[in-house]
């Protein structure tokens, strides 16, 4: 086995030399282990693919995807005459980046004050609970947003009241939800994401900092020219991974936190509550077939976009 | 040596996350609160964090409801273990697949699995395929094939902890002795692979426990409702847990206010129990797979 070793390490595109030894019975149980998975990425993930033709297609459901007749561009062309497109669009990029943004900030910031904590049980407690949203499914955050938010029995507005202050309808306030939205999001997802940082963190070698000290170096300095450059690569990975999904949204949160209130679309509806609904609430099919083209195909050239560029300034942290 | 400086800087990190902890906890704490909550008290003056009267009649409606959320607490827990372990099963297989070297095809199985993280079909095909082609509305497979099965992710986390932890020797010693692939996976590298299997079968496991997506796309059927099904019927229509009472409670006889308080405390008190003894895997099993993949 060290041959193919060896071989690996020698050779660029085929195969090992070793393969020639083995025929096909030496490698039969390997692929018998692999077929369930393998069958399973086909049927839940290549066998939708072809499904997305319809989004070129006038679906019906008695003639299914393949036999429905083909009518070119014309669902594009009806999705992009409504108000709408514009609207989800809008409203899943300007979330997206704000998210991102916002959370590398956020996550990176409070990594880097976890791991100055020096008593290791607060700091493992602190982490404990901050981790706590994140188990929790987008149905539950939505009771918790409710007890604060409901209109007749909400803790805010018996607090506004209380303070004499005029009770607000929340699920109808327009300007307050991008706000909400953004609050909801970080407190779920911080826990998680600084997680994600602090494991790098951790990683560091003790000595880099031991030696800054000696130097005379603050542990601001320390901070900036040892643990942020070290971050640099979970950074670019984290970002390139969420641009990637920069024209997905969060389904549960848009959907489950807002209550779906109708009121509240022009600032919460994103891509994917509008292809739920046009799928299964008030049947669009045509319009959220398009919705839901676009957002694949845009997210794939994403991916491999901020990916090419990644390669360009620094090939080590590309993902592929 | 713990200079002045570090001191301050722990000061200010022990209050940024206490902070934080405090905001993260707080929201759950209400939870409670008022699931415990005087019916009328809660109607009356709202969800508060010192209610002026305590009541249990939440939760003893929830027990003369017992066979709705108690089902539904039962396809919760079935959809889990079923659902994690097939998921475990498939994944290891296919990552210990992949983590064989010099196998004709690796690589393009891999790209396989890759590609499925970059460009995905997204909600309306996949519907179409699991809704038309395999019928799965309304069953129980519903709440367990679609999206949780196995994910990319995992398999590339499991198949790195195989190439880079699992001795080479040792399977090779286990195949001169004449073993086999499938005991060998079973027996040798799964059991030597305990961290990153209970990582995964954590995650795994959570996925499903608060999955109410499946629930809401392929089931009408109020009786193969999880938990979190459950939950999000009554979200949308409190009315819910009158239309599906047994013991024929009439709407405006059910504490709402505080029942669906009460459910969802139900709903999430076994996490909060299992919390402690699995959350160490979270950042062990994100140390071990790392980010990149």
């Amino acid at each position: 086995m060290k041959n193919t070793k060896r071989n690996k390490r020698s050779q660029t595109g085929g195969y090992p030399a070793v393969k020639k030894k083995q025929g096909f019975a030496h490698w039969l149980p390997f692929y018998l282990m692999g077929l369930p998975g393998i069958l399973y990425l086909i049927i839940n993930n290549y066998l939708p693919l072809f499904g997305l033709q319809i989004a070129f297609k006038n679906f019906n459901y008695a003639d299914g995807i393949w036999n429905s007749p083909w009518c070119g561009m014309d669902n594009f062309q009806y999705l992009f005459s409504s108000n709408t497109a514009f609207r989800i669009v809008r409203n899943t990029l300007c979330y997206s980046v704000v998210f991102i943004l916002l959370g590398m900030v956020l996550n990176v910031t409070v990594a880097i004050l976890a791991n100055e904590i020096i008593s290791k049980k607060t700091k493992k407690l602190f982490q404990t609970l901050i981790l706590l949203p994140h188990l929790m499914s987008m149905v539950i955050v939505a009771y918790l947003v409710f007890a604060y938010l409901s209109p007749n029995t909400g803790l805010l507005n018996s607090i506004i009241t209380s303070l004499g202050g005029e009770a607000i309808n929340w699920y109808q306030e327009l300007k307050a939800w991008p706000f909400i939205l953004t609050f909801v999001h970080e407190w779920k997802g911080i826990g998680f994401g600084m997680i994600l940082y602090l494991a790098t963190i951790l990683s560091i070698s003790e000595e880099y900092y031991e030696a800054a000290t000696i130097d005379g170096a603050t542990r601001w300095q320390q901070i900036k020219i040892i643990t942020l450059p070290l971050l640099k690569p979970t950074i670019i990975t984290l970002l390139i991974l969420n641009c990637g999904s920069i024209f997905r949204s969060d389904f549960g949160l848009f959907f489950q936190v807002t209550q779906n209130q109708g009121a509240l679309y022009p600032v919460t509806d994103t891509i994917d509550t509008f292809v739920y609904r046009g799928l299964m609430v008030q049947p669009n099919i045509a319009m959220s077939s398009a919705a839901g083209f676009l957002q694949s195909v845009v997210g794939f050239i994403m991916v491999v976009l901020v990916n090419a560029i990644v390669r360009k300034i620094d090939k080590s942290n590309a993902m592929f | 040596m713990i200079t002045r400086e570090r001191k301050r800087w722990s000061i200010a990190g022990n209050a940024v996350l206490g902070l934080l902890a405090f905001l993260a906890v707080m929201p759950f704490i209400l939870l409670v609160i008022s699931s415990f909550t005087d019916e009328a008290v809660a109607v009356a003056n709202g969800y508060s964090y010192f209610p002026e009267k305590w009541s249990m009649d939440a939760y003893r409606y929830i027990v003369n409801e017992k066979a709705t959320i108690f089902r539904a607490y039962g396809v919760t827990i079935f959809v889990t273990v079923v659902g994690t372990v097939t998921s475990l099963v498939i994944t290891s297989m296919l990552a210990y697949m992949l983590s064989k070297e010099g196998l004709p095809g690796r690589k393009f199985i891999n790209f396989m699995l890759v590609f499925t993280m970059l460009f995905s079909g997204g909600l309306v095909p996949s519907y179409m395929v699991y809704a038309s082609v395999f019928h799965i509305k309304d069953t129980i497979f519903a709440l367990i094939v679609p999206n949780m099965l196995m994910g990319a992710f995992h398999v590339i986390l499991v198949r790195n902890y195989f190439t880079n932890s699992i001795p080479r020797e040792l399977l090779e010693a286990a195949r001169i002795d004449g073993a086999r692939e499938i005991p060998i996976l079973f027996k040798i590298v799964i059991p030597l692979s305990k961290p990153i299997m209970a990582t995964v079968g954590m995650m795994s496991a959570m996925t499903y426990w608060n999955d109410w997506q499946n629930g809401l796309y392929y089931l009408n059927d109020t009786r193969l409702y999880s938990i979190q099904n459950i939950l999000n019927a009554i979200n949308t229509s409190v009315q819910f847990l009158a239309s599906n009472s047994v013991s024929g409670m009439k709407f405006s006889d059910i504490p709402s206010t505080t029942v669906r308080m009460a459910i969802a405390v139900v709903g999430i008190l076994p996490l909060i129990i299992a919390y402690p003894f699995f959350q160490k895997y979270f950042v062990k099993g994100l140390t071990i797979g790392g980010v990149k993949g």
